[in-house]
């Protein structure tokens, strides 16, 4: 399983990118982009999925 | 008092280093103080030393000095009611446009780039979209390149406050000196109502809780910085309804914990902002509630009043934005920086500081010692350097002066659409700049034509070239006498 970034809502403000702890976001050329196979849900890492949790934009970064 | 001749327009204009050194000697020195360094009496060295080419700092140095900011670290860890990330943090700058996002080598370029062609920039801070203590290495790597390219520049950052405490002794050996937090509340209850969420420690906090930590970190941040001798900046949003009352507790708070000033800002709430309190509805307040506010916490921590919200990436005087020259577009890729046309400008502004200061000094006196009563509100128009240099057809903002037997004091600034754009008056404008002209007596400016003269007099106010190119204290002391028919040379002790 894996999240996903619903490039249309990103302010592409990079905080994703950093939060994230298996290093799966990147931006790709004009966008953010979540590695699905690098992505973990952050399960057995954090409580919750760093990315979506600092997100500023709503239902930005959801399930793939 | 003699005024020096050499205008600071005309240095700041100059396009060579060698013609500003000699527009720069030729001036001489005309002050009776001349080699003190003079300051404000009211003020230690050592502080004075710290902002006197701060323009946000000093309500003195704003009148020479110029900052800019570039937009570096735009992440941000906490979400406020008044902002919305989709566009522009409208906290640290106005919204509604989207700034230029910079890499820190891009913010290196364009900081020498403003640099070599601006001779009054003095400060570079970073200050949103986003938090730049909680975008770190952004910020960081953008202030270590540009100290080591200019090492004179003042860095500057604005904060929510929430990632301080463990940036604290970066920023001290970074030689940040000066640091804006922006702190709304002291009470979670009313934090709740500003702030919809924090992400801390990696988690999402909501309502009270969420209210609670950023409070607490605040509050332990600016200890922190006080601790360290960084002066601060308290930024606060006045939300009617919300905090407008509650600021007077935020005040008393944050001058115990050692803050040098602390400037309220009118919310800005425009529905088309998209911003939660532009939908649901939440209005800002007007300039006299502001104002009225803000009378009410003088007394406290020592008011900012000429705070002009400026945008993320806005570059020049306060009230002026150069902004759209220096886009990265307009840089070249290779740039050195040529500190010559900086230094000239600062050591001529250190002379005419001297003389200003006097003039002011001198008009505080003169004030003090008359005998009568009731105040007078004069806006005036000014492009810099402290004095009446501005047309009334050219103004973009009129800055606003109250005087009272207690002194001079400058109370604010108010917007306005230029009257004539190009070269011609507009009939439209006049009425918005008679209806931002509220309260006003009288209102001081290097030119005006006869028929917005008129106009302005139906409404009740009187408009007068008279002390055009005097500096402001001096003609503002000289109209309070004359309208008590007092003969100012009489009134000086
Ligand atoms: S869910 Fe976690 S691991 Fe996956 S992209 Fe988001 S932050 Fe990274
Ligand atoms: S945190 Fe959200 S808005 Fe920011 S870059 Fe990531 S997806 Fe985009
Ligand atoms: S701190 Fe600034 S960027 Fe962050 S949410 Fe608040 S207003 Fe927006």
């Amino acid at each position: 399983m894996a999240f996903k970034i619903i490039a249309s809502q990103c302010t592409q403000c990079g905080a994703c990118e950093f939060e994230c702890p298996s290093d799966a976001i990147e931006l790709k050329g004009e966008k953010y982009v979540i590695d699905p196979d690098k992505c973990t849900e952050c399960e057995g890492v954090y409580e919750a999925q760093q990315c979506a949790s600092v997100c500023p934009m709503p239902k930005t970064c959801v399930p793939a | 008092m003699s005024a020096p001749i050499i205008s600071l327009e005309s240095l700041a204009k100059t396009t060579s280093s060698g013609q500003l050194l000699t527009s720069a000697k030729s001036g001489g020195c005309a002050s009776s103080s001349c080699g003190l360094s003079s300051r404000p009496t009211h003020m230690d060295s050592a502080t004075w030393e710290k902002i006197k080419d701060h323009p946000c700092f000093s309500e003195e140095a704003h009148h020479y000095f110029a900052r800019m900011h570039v937009a570096v670290a735009p992440a941000c860890n906490i979400q406020c009611n008044y902002c919305n990330r989709k566009y522009d943090c409208s906290n640290e700058s106005r919204p509604g446009v989207v700034s230029e996002k910079l890499t820190p080598d891009q913010a290196l370029r364009k900081v020498i780039a403003v640099a070599n062609e601006l001779p009054q920039l003095s400060v570079l801070g970073i200050a949103g979209p986003g938090d730049a203590c909680y975008d770190w290495e952004k910020t960081r790597a953008t202030f270590e390149r540009v100290a080591r390219e200019i090492p004179d520049i003042k860095l500057c950052i604005s904060t929510n406050g929430l990632a301080l405490p463990e940036h604290v002794d970066q920023l001290a050996e970074l030689n940040i000196s000066h640091v804006t937090i922006t702190i709304n509340m002291v009470d979670p209850a009313v934090g709740e109502k500003i702030y919809p969420w924090i992400f801390y420690r990696h988690r999402r906090y909501t309502g009270m809780d969420a209210a609670k930590i950023l409070h607490e970190r605040q509050m332990l941040g600016l200890e922190m910085l006080s601790e360290r001798g960084i002066l601060t900046k308290i930024n606060s949003v006045m939300i009617p309804g919300v905090n407008d009352q509650h600021l007077i507790e935020v005040n008393k708070w944050v001058k115990e914990r050692g803050a040098f000033l602390h400037n309220v800002m009118p919310l800005i709430s425009d529905p088309a902002h998209g911003t939660c309190f532009g939908l649901t509805g939440q209005r800002g307040p007007n300039a006299l509630e502001l104002k009225a506010l803000q009378d009410r916490l003088e007394g406290g921590a020592k008011l900012m009043r000429h705070c002009r919200q400026c945008r993320a990436d806005a570059v020049g005087l306060l009230g002026t934005d150069r902004g759209q020259e220096f886009t990265l577009d307009h840089i070249p890729p290779e740039l050195g920086y040529n500190s010559g046309k900086r230094r000239a400008y600062r050591e001529v502004v250190a002379r005419i500081l001297d003389d200003h200061l006097a003039a002011k000094n001198q008009a505080m006196t003169t004030l003090a010692s008359m005998s009568t009563r009731g105040s007078l509100q004069v806006a005036v128009a000014t492009k810099g350097g402290g004095r009446i240099n501005e047309h009334f057809g050219h103004a973009k903002e009129f800055q606003v002066y109250e005087a009272s037997l207690t002194g001079i004091k400058f109370v604010g600034h108010r917007k306005i659409e230029p009257y004539c754009r190009g070269g011609w008056g507009e009939e439209g404008t006049l009425g918005g700049i008679i209806a931002a002209l509220e309260g006003i007596d009288v209102v001081l400016c290097a030119k005006i034509g006869n028929c917005p003269k008129k106009q302005l007099m139906e409404a009740g106010i009187r408009a007068t070239e008279a002390f055009g190119y005097d500096y402001i204290e001096a003609a503002i002391s000289a109209l309070y006498a004359a309208e008590h028919g007092i003969d100012p040379s009489q009134a000086t002790a």
